[in-house]
């Protein structure tokens, strides 16, 4: 899942965006060393594969739900993590100037998120080492299938903390992991048997094209083991850290039903209305509502939480309004300005 | 060429002994059935491929990794697909890279893609993005990025595929136009009929004739040696055409 | 019209009217990129219960939209379909925040609501600016400004190259799928097998292509780098911009303008 900028307070934001430049400076400088020759135009077009691949939406057997390709660990796969990291920053960045798939402020942590733990550490420690130096179908499934999960997780690990952290989104943080590591889940199986479909599908008529530096097999037993002691390690801090944390979903839902009958302070609708009224001579018809007084009078004595001061919002929301008009009619006159002035011309 | 072989790295063999000497200011045609090896030639005039055996001249460059440079200053070849040609955001921008590359001063940079521009009739497109080009835009284009070279050899692949046929002609007009040595790799046999003096057929990675066009291609029983057949202007009317 | 063919001609429409001439395109990228972080950034600085303060933003753009090209129509469908990921989690704050907030006549506003709407602001402001600066840009001097901001080289050429060949690669994806629905029309989408052999197909198609590029490339001298050869020249005009519009994002930020105008108007 992409990171949003509406969810992104510009200190995450501006983290991201340190974190991955590290890094794509980092991998200029190894491609620089490594001269490959052909590697501009072949980068070039596999990013064009990518973002043209993940038009192709799919049916995923067995759901009736949809999933596209991701392609981060494809690129690893073909091009070394290196080149694959910046084919990867290459399209989230054009998808984010031109979809506004996250947004720019974003950018950071999606790179980071999408292709930092794919690239450099689902890609190095897991996929590499598993696929080793004879890659038969059942090792590529395999390491494709633990690469793309785990990097996936992570990057879903990854989204919740920069929301948590920037503190826009209310969703506490176990509930959005309890919603996001599943799904993720479903996710990076589905990106990880796609993976090693396509890969089968290519190295079967061309063998070479998988990226061998560093090959070095290791038998797969034991990383699997690792693995699997790593996973129980971290879902039982996470379920202890989640158990230690009050507000889960439940919570929440009950805490909120149970306050349907919403507390408004007592100082009076009635007193109030009749203060705005007069305060707003501009708007003499305007009429407040039409709720019916009974209903606000059942509600408890005593304010349960601060009240808000209504004149201060009654002239927040005013100024707004006139903002908002102000904003279209310099909209329309610039563009009328300039329909009588010199007309468009092809640059 | 010299006895040249080329093998793909996947073993297939693209060129099975290939001889053939082009003097300056010739123009050749260069016909085959697919795959017998039509581009195979180009690239490895153009320094592409190298030959697995046997040895390539341009001018009086053996083509190698040491001379790569000064030949491809002197060959130009225009791909099949436009697309694979111009790969820079704009038209000008595309015309330019080759004469940027020679890292020549801007003002004749300018120059060179204005001529060059002008030579295909594109000098409207300067500012279009390429993929924004009708097809046969974007062959004028492809022709006008190894025209700014000032190339002594021109290669060309396919250059009528796709085109619709007020523009092909245009093209075999131009082809006439250029006084420089050319060779014209395709399957249009009357596009060859038009433009060429001297015709190679090839047949699975082996010249099978080399001669004058008009003999060539007026010959049934060679052209379907090579998988082809006759020009299509000459199908049905056995009567000497004329030129 | 399939989304591919929605995302194809969004992207040619972005394309077209950077290239038309308007004000705000004959600016240069560097300072648009610059005022388009500023803006960013101070969308994002907001509180996420100052749902009114922010609002000013809008004359900015819309401002921006009047010295541009862009189809206002495009521009509108875009923000209405665009992801929902910020909406889909967004959504669940009226249930965490259920304090009251704002009290508009007798209906009373919890801040969780507040905060909700504030999250599609942000996302309305933010895609907006993003989408202007393209819209009046173009990606490829998009990308040649990020590369005089001190981008590596590697990923500029990466940015441009990408673009390049998407329109390509798209096309190519379009045929595909038109080919697939004409033989399998009771099916939406394909299935996981069909859509192996289709990415197989295109990612030997893309390497093959790849390496016809590359052989372009070298064909025309390349060594290493692609030069651009594209003007950028910081002017007058672009640091007037510069500086109003990020003088204008400042006081936005720092003082409350719509309440200042409203209790103007009281």
């Amino acid at each position: 899942m992409h990171m949003s900028d509406a969810l992104l307070s510009p200190a995450v934001g501006g983290a991201g965006w340190l974190a991955s430049a590290a890094f794509v400076a980092h991998s200029t400088r190894r491609l620089a060393g490594a001269a490959d020759p052909g590697a501009p135009a072949l980068m070039g077009l596999l990013g064009a594969f990518v973002f043209a691949g993940q038009m192709i939406n799919f049916t995923i057997p067995g759901t009736g739900s949809s999933g596209h390709l991701g392609g981060g660990l494809l690129l690893a796969a073909l091009l070394g993590p290196h080149a694959a990291f910046l084919v990867m920053t290459s399209v989230l960045t054009v998808q984010a100037l031109l979809f506004g798939d996250g947004g720019l402020l974003a950018l950071g942590c999606n790179v980071v998120n999408l292709g930092v733990f794919t690239c450099f550490l689902a890609y190095p420690l897991l996929f590499r080492p598993l696929v080793g130096v004879h890659a038969t179908a059942r090792r590529l499934t395999v390491a494709a299938l633990l690469a793309a999960v785990v990097g996936l997780q992570l990057g879903a690990i990854a989204v919740v903390l920069e929301t948590t952290v920037s503190g826009i989104s209310r969703l506490p943080f176990a509930t959005f992991l309890a919603f996001m590591a599943p799904i993720h889940l479903a996710i990076g199986a589905v990106e990880g048997l796609v993976t090693a479909a396509v890969l089968l599908y290519v190295t079967s008529t061309r063998p070479e094209l998988l990226h061998r530096k560093h090959a070095e097999g290791r038998p797969l037993l034991p990383v699997l083991v690792v693995f699997a002691l790593a996973t129980g390690l971290l879902g039982g801090l996470l379920s202890w850290f989640a158990s230690t944390r009050p507000d889960g979903l439940e919570w929440a839902v009950g805490r909120v039903s149970g306050s349907e009958e919403l507390p408004v302070p007592s100082n009076g609708l009635s007193g109030a209305l009749a203060r705005w009224q007069e305060k707003t001579a501009l708007l003499p018809d305007y009429s407040f509502g039409s709720a019916p007084e009974a209903e606000v009078e059942s509600l408890p004595d005593g304010p349960a939480w601060p009240a808000p001061d209504a004149g201060t919002s009654l002239s927040g929301l005013l100024g707004g309004v006139v903002v908002l008009v102000l904003a279209l009619g310099t909209g329309l006159v610039l563009r009328w300005g300039r329909s009588r002035g010199i007309g468009a011309r092809v640059r | 060429m010299r006895g040249v072989r080329f093998t793909f790295p996947d073993g297939s063999e693209a060129l099975r002994g290939v001889d053939f000497t082009i003097h300056h200011g010739e123009s050749v045609g260069l016909v085959g059935a697919n795959g017998a090896g039509k581009s195979s030639i180009l690239l490895h005039l153009a320094g592409v491929y190298l030959a697995s055996e046997g040895e390539v001249r341009v001018g009086d460059w053996p083509v190698s990794r040491s001379t790569l440079v000064e030949v491809r200053r002197r060959v130009g070849l225009v791909f099949q697909d436009p697309d694979d040609q111009l790969f820079m955001p704009t038209v000008f921008q595309d015309v330019a890279f080759g004469p940027a590359n020679q890292h020549l001063p801007p003002p004749e940079i300018e120059q060179r893609v204005g001529e060059a521009l002008a030579h295909v009739g594109a000098e409207h497109l300067g500012q279009r993005p390429s993929h924004r080009l009708s097809g046969g835009e974007r062959r004028a284009v492809a022709l006008a990025t190894v025209l700014a070279l000032h190339p002594d050899i021109l290669l060309l692949d396919e250059p009528s595929a796709g085109l619709d046929p007020m523009t092909r002609r245009r093209l075999i007009r131009w082809l006439g136009s250029f006084e420089h040595t050319r060779i014209v790799a395709s399957h249009d046999l009357d596009l060859v009929l038009d433009s060429c003096e001297r015709t190679l057929v090839l047949a699975a990675g082996r010249i099978i004739a080399d001669g004058p066009t008009w003999s060539l291609l007026t010959d049934a029983a060679l052209l379907e040696r090579a998988g082809l057949e006759l020009p299509l202007r000459l199908q049905g009317s056995p009567v000497t055409p004329h030129r | 019209m399939t989304p591919i063919d929605r995302a194809i001609s969004h992207l040619h429409s972005l394309d077209a009217s950077a290239r038309l001439d308007s004000p705000l395109g004959r600016l240069d990228a560097r300072a648009k990129v610059l005022v388009t972080l500023g803006f960013l950034v101070t969308v994002a600085s907001f509180g996420r219960h100052q749902l009114l303060q922010p609002l000013p933003l809008v004359i900015l753009l819309s401002a921006g939209w009047a010295l541009s090209e862009i189809p206002v129509r495009s521009l509108g469908f875009r923000l209405a379909i665009a992801s929902p990921v910020a909406v889909l989690i967004g959504m669940w704050n009226p249930l965490f925040e259920p304090e009251p907030m704002l009290r508009l006549g007798s209906m009373v506003v919890s801040a969780g609501w507040v905060s909700f709407l504030s999250i599609l602001e942000r996302f309305l402001l933010g895609m907006a600016a993003v989408l202007l600066l393209i819209g009046s840009t173009g990606v490829d001097a998009v990308a040649a400004a990020l590369g005089r901001l001190g981008v590596p080289r590697v990923l500029v050429t990466q940015l441009l190259l990408l673009y390049r060949y998407v329109f390509v690669l798209a096309a190519e994806v379009e045929r595909m799928l038109r080919a697939h629905s004409l033989r399998a029309p009771n099916r939406p989408r394909p299935e996981l097998r069909t859509v192996r052999s289709m990415l197989g197909e295109l990612l030997l198609r893309s390497l093959a292509r790849a390496e016809r590029v590359h052989a372009a490339m070298l064909c025309r001298g390349f060594a290493g780098e692609l030069r651009a050869v594209t003007p950028l020249r910081l002017g007058l005009g672009d640091a007037l911009f510069v500086l109003a519009g990020l003088g204008f994002l400042a006081l936005v930020r720092l003082a409350d303008l719509p309440r200042a105008i409203g209790n103007l108007l009281r």
